[in-house]
């Protein structure tokens, strides 16, 4: 099996070089199907890891070769399968050939086929080099092509301009975080002498708990994590992100690579648990995105905008998770997110698909019966993610609020509001899209279509996953074992015996019973708002309070672009006109001036008369043997 | 040899590298121009040899050989030169060939 390892990241690799270089030689079936196969090759070596890691429990490691070494820092280029990583590589691989089955499909109409396909080939080669290095810098590589990655799929249809912008603003915006991550890299180099991941925990687990130095580290790995994971105050790109193909909005911005900040903090769960006032604010701040996100996604039109809210909101979610300290919860989450989200996004990509490329929800309505299986995933989707029992959802979220409530009952208030929010913007997606009348124009209604079977079919495997997924996880309360926990116990050993604790059966209990009765009540709420009422939502100009607030996001965007944009255009453009303009190119030009000036003189002396240039070479000669007598 | 003879030496030398100077810088010829150079070429080579046999050093002569070498070969180029200009120009003044200025 280790062997094997390396060719896990490789297949993927390989897709996109043929795709790359291939490009418009090969043809439409061999470039899809041959970029999915790379990453179901990587699937089935990834389930062949697991199997050993399950049976053996032994930790696989490849050392790779040495890659640098400056005085004594040596770096090596290896790879660590352990459980945490395994699991991330079966969500990975599952999801994403998963993806790229639909995306034959969904891209068909393409005419740059076979550059998606190794944009998308590429994605996961950086994705799993990401959690499968064996030391940060290694998932330092990864995080940065994942970046690369995500501004190449946004900005795929480049002639747009929006696109363009919307691509850039992603790309900036995760350079602000990964500069975050930079930095704390280089405190764990300065302090511990090592990047490798057991060098630094276990150095770190002989330090005082609370140092100034673990606290920075934590907080400025925080800070990359915010970036990628689209957390506050680095999240306004990933709904500007939605601008890419749906399918890549559902492996990138909602399934793998925004789940690389939690990964990498699950990861560092011993330097967490070391600085409690960095996980503080993990919390807090996951838990004040988490419904600051939700909010938002409630008075949300485009079907996208809504699903990368909800997005921002879910990993608000994982980091209060982690914040407390539940490392193996927030990974659960993040198994079934990928699940249900992944679903939703290609639910809404086929939607799309069907309806020629409308997003508004306001001219969709009553899709239920032309698009049947659509809609039954959907449906499937938004229960999972409303967290109604026994869909996957509803066991990754309750176990996040059941640890929350142990640690901070404050944050807990704040997860049940955003969860309610939760259910409330996602029924009220699926009524206004699915139910009532249509909408749309007369052309959209005669070629509204149900999707292809390349589509369909990853929907209902998903659909499936979401349903059962949430069983990886049973709460205690049903005496069940709790797999995935148990599973991830060697990873997380050192903050269990630090964090511990678990709700009371009662609490259990209590939560799942009020769960139902409250998400019950909101579905009877919102169908009966939308649907019985049909009420659809206003149009732009009729918003108004704090609706429009809502509608326009708080206005976030506008506010970074008053205080951090304009002041930065100011700056630039004072640099260019009085520094750049004035004073760094007059220096040039009046040396050009100047080199003019005295060669105009000179050229004087070049008067074509062989009869001076004699005089002159024999004056020249007379003041030469001169200056010899004299000197 | 004695030292007064090796004067005598010098002092021709210096009266035709002086006639070279005077002729390359007065005459407008060209032929003549060239002729003069050849003298003041060959004022150095007889100061080369004269020194050359004071010392009693072979070096000087070795070095005159070299001169003459490639005086010939600055001849045959320079000639070539003159024969064209006069094709061109048909005169030898070298007062008339001041095209080449900026």
């Amino acid at each position: 099996m280790k062997n094997l390892i390396w060719l896990i990241p490789i297949l993927p690799l390989a897709g996109f070089i043929i795709n790359g270089i291939g490009n418009k030689a090969l043809s439409r079936g061999v470039s899809g199907w041959l970029a999915s196969l790379t990453v179901l090759g990587s699937f089935i070596l990834s389930a062949l890891a697991f199997n050993s890691l399950a049976d053996s429990n032994a930790v696989i490691s490849v050392d790779g070769y040495q890659w640098f070494s400056a005085g004594n820092f040596n770096l090596e280029f290896g790879f660590l399968i352990d459980h945490l990583s395994i699991v991330m590589l079966l969500v990975i691989t599952g999801v994403g050939f998963l993806i790229h089955v639909y995306s034959i499909g969904y891209m068909s109409h393409e005419p740059d086929y076979a550059r998606y396909f190794a944009y998308l080939n590429l994605f996961v080669f950086f994705m799993l080099l990401l959690v499968m290095g064996s030391s940060y810098v290694v998932m330092f590589v990864g995080w940065e092509g994942v970046g690369l990655c995500s501004y190449l799929l946004i900005g795929f249809w480049f002639k747009n301009q929006e696109y363009n912008a919307a691509a850039r603003k992603a790309f900036i915006m995760n350079r602000i975080g990964d500069l975050g991550f930079l930095l704390g890299m280089f405190l764990i180099l300065v302090n511990f002498g090592s990047l490798q991941y057991d060098t630094v925990f276990e150095a770190a687990k002989n330090m005082p708990s609370g140092a100034p130095v673990l606290t920075a580290i934590a907080l400025l790995l925080f800070v990359g994590a915010t970036g990628k994971s689209a957390q506050i105050p680095l999240y306004t790109w990933l709904p500007d992100a939605m601008a890419g193909p749906t399918p890549v909005s559902a492996l990138i911005h909602a399934a793998t690579m925004v789940t690389a900040g939690i990964y990498m903090i699950i990861r560092s769960n011993v330097l967490y648990v070391m600085a409690p006032f960095a996980s503080q604010i993990v919390a807090v701040i996951g838990a004040v995105t988490a419904i600051f996100a939700a909010l938002i996604a409630i008075k949300q039109n485009d079907i996208k905008k809504v699903l990368a809210y909800s997005t921002v909101s879910q990993l608000g979610y994982m980091f209060v998770a982690l914040g407390v300290g539940a490392f193996s919860t927030a990974l659960f989450h993040v198994v079934t997110h990928a699940f249900f989200k992944a679903l939703l996004f290609l639910c809404a990509g086929s939607v799309i698909h069907g309806m020629g490329g409308e997003q508004d929800i306001r001219k969709m309505g009553g899709l239920k019966k032309s698009l049947p299986v659509t809609h039954f995933t959907f449906l499937i989707g938004t229960l999972a993610i409303s967290g109604v029992p026994p869909f996957a959802g509803f066991f990754s979220k309750d176990e996040i609020l059941a640890q929350t409530w142990i640690h901070n009952p404050l944050l807990f208030t704040v997860l049940a509001v955003t969860s309610v929010l939760t259910a409330v913007y996602m029924f009220r997606l699926y009524f206004v899209t699915f139910y009532g009348d249509f909408r749309g124009t007369h052309h959209q209604q005669e070629n509204l279509h149900e999707s292809p079977s390349s589509m369909t079919i990853p929907l209902m495997v998903l659909a499936v996953l979401a349903t059962v997924g949430g069983f990886i996880g049973l709460p205690e309360l049903f005496h069940g074992p709790h797999l995935l926990s148990e599973f991830l116990a060697p990873v997380t050993a050192y903050a269990d015996a630090y964090i511990s604790g678990s709700a009371s059966h009662a609490f259990e209990m209590n939560m799942i019973i009020i769960s139902i009765v409250v998400l019950a009540l909101i579905i009877a709420f919102t169908r009966s708002y939308y649907v019985k009422r049909n009420n659809i939502p206003e149009t732009d100009s009729q918003t108004e309070g704090f609706s429009l607030l809502l509608s326009n996001k708080f206005y976030v965007d506008e506010i970074y672009r008053a205080v951090v944009t304009r002041p930065m255009d100011v700056l630039s453009r004072f640099g260019y006109n009085w520094i750049e303009k004035g004073f760094i190119d007059r220096i040039v030009n009046s040396m050009g001036l100047l080199t003019n000036g005295t060669s105009g003189m000179l050229r004087l002396t070049q008067s074509g008369n062989i009869g001076f240039y004699l005089f002159a070479m024999v004056l020249g000669i007379v003041v030469l043997i001169a200056l010899k007598l004299v000197i | 040899m004695e030292l007064s003879g090796l004067n005598n030496y010098l002092l021709l030398a210096s009266v035709l590298f002086v006639i070279g100077v005077m002729g390359v810088l007065f005459r407008r010829n060209a032929i003549i121009v060239f002729a003069c150079i050849e003298l003041m070429l060959n004022a150095v080579n007889l100061l080369l040899v004269a020194f050359s046999s004071a010392h009693n050093d072979p070096g000087g002569q070795v070095m005159v050989f070299f001169i003459m070498a490639v005086a010939a070969a600055e001849v045959a180029v320079g000639l070539a030169i003159l024969v064209m200009a006069y094709r061109n120009i048909k005169s030898v003044d070298i007062s008339m060939l001041n095209n080449l200025k900026w």
